[in-house]
């Protein structure tokens, strides 16, 4: 079978459906759970506070690669039979919501010290001070950083090759196997890879710059 | 066969284990040194009067930025050598860990540059310093305390990311952690062994870059 440039275009762009799914679900399933990490790391019980950056530290001091092999082999060992996709999303949600835990605590505590205890006379009860005084402001805050580590996310995505999933960057090492064109083929994944994600980048500094206007 | 299982198995292959480290340790040192290097003079091209050498320098930094260092590896290990000499493993590794720790740290350098306040250079060229002693006596120093703990986050990343390199078969740990675990079927616990070794090295890593930023810059830096 014979190769031309756009059934190798082609063949790459559908995968590149993959690497978006994959970094939606990463970004829904980090998000999740990097709020509650972040609720934990700035709770009032000092045990957890430290469980919660052991954690954040734990995630951020390792390579991701080694953190999708041990979700890849570690999961059947808990008898759980998993797929690549299965272990691609498991992994970058564990690791994104460490990531994202640490950047939302920053925009949390820049919200003046005052807020707290503003909530706190008006008698709310401790979550609710957090739920509906401190996070709606440190959204505000935290919407430009969050954008920009969306662009690390799509990054992060092409890692999951190596475990077998088939996304843009798995689909240009078949493709490659079977066209011997690697120039073109890793030039055009590269290429993809940046259309996905300079937008990402502009937006995240349009956002940085409108927030530093106020 | 003696004493717990867990040092039986360090016993027989923590040494394969730690050569993988050494390696590793070889690769982000090596590019470190070609790096903080290239990034100033990346930084100074940025900041040049010539439109098309800015022009230029951000369109790298964006590039390298906006990709994965997966993706760049392969590229060069693999695309590069149809336009000319064939790389060996090693020494694509440290091109590729170059080029991308390179990008990071024009802007780095950048930055800290820029934090420097104007006030600062006029004082410097009105007290009569050449240009170079206003570089490396003035400015430099200052814009160390904003590039240092920037580039040293960006350092550990990259040692971090470095893991991927096993993939085109550079015997890093990464490589040394596959090659164990395809000998004793242990994946999980092999991988473990190694990444624990990995969260080490980046402490390690970290303590030393600040040792070397005080020693090279003076107290109040690392």
């Amino acid at each position: 079978m014979q190769f031309t440039f756009w059934d190798i275009l082609r063949n790459l762009l559908l995968a590149t459906r993959w690497t978006i799914a994959l970094a939606l679900a990463g970004f829904a399933g980090g998000g999740t759970v990097g709020l509650a990490v972040l609720m934990v790391r700035i709770a009032r019980n000092r045990a957890a506070r430290t469980g919660a950056r052991l954690y954040i530290e734990l995630f951020q001091g390792t390579p991701l690669l080694l953190q999708l092999f041990l979700v890849f082999f570690g999961l059947p060992l808990l008898g759980l039979d998993v797929s690549p996709w299965a272990a691609a999303v498991v992994g970058l949600t564990l690791s994104a919501s460490a990531y994202l835990a640490e950047i939302w605590r920053g925009a949390v505590e820049a919200i003046p010290r005052g807020q707290w205890d503003a909530a706190a006379a008006l008698g709310l009860p401790a979550w609710r001070q957090a739920r509906l005084v401190i996070l709606p402001q440190a959204l505000r805050i935290a919407v430009a950083p969050t954008v920009g580590f969306s662009v690390q996310l799509v990054k992060s995505t092409a890692l999951t090759s190596v475990i077998g999933f088939a996304e843009l960057l798995r689909t240009g090492n078949v493709i490659t196997n079977a066209t011997f064109a690697p120039f073109t083929v890793y030039g055009l994944v590269t290429l993809i890879y940046f259309a996905l994600c300079f937008p990402l980048t502009v937006f995240a500094r349009q956002l940085e710059r409108r927030l530093a206007w106020g | 066969m003696h004493g717990w299982p867990v040092v039986n198995w360090l016993r027989l292959y923590g040494v394969a284990l730690l050569s993988g480290a050494a390696t590793t340790i070889e690769l982000i040192a090596v590019t470190t040194l070609f790096s903080v290097g290239l990034s100033v003079l990346g930084a100074a091209g940025r900041r040049s009067s010539a439109a098309w050498c800015r022009a230029a320098v951000g369109f790298y930094v964006e590039l390298i930025r906006n990709t994965p260092f997966i993706a760049q590896l392969f590229f060069i290990y693999f695309g590069l050598p149809s336009l000319g000499p064939h790389l060996g493993a090693f020494t694509a590794a440290i091109l590729a860990m170059t080029v991308n720790l390179t990008a990071y740290g024009i802007e780095i350098v950048r930055a800290g540059l820029d934090a420097v306040p104007a006030g600062q250079r006029e004082a410097a060229r009105a007290l009569g310093l050449s240009r170079t002693s206003l570089f490396l006596r003035i400015v430099l120093p200052q814009a160390m305390r904003v590039i240092f703990p920037a580039l040293a986050s960006q350092i550990v990343i990259t040692m971090l990311e470095s893991a991927v390199v096993s993939t085109i078969a550079v015997r890093d740990l990464t490589y040394q952690a596959d090659l164990v675990q395809s000998r004793t079927f242990q994946a999980f616990r092999t991988y473990l062994v190694a990444t624990l070794i990995y969260l080490v090295l980046s402490i390690l890593l970290r303590r030393a870059l600040s040792r070397g930023a005080s020693l090279l810059f003076g107290a109040g830096i690392g």
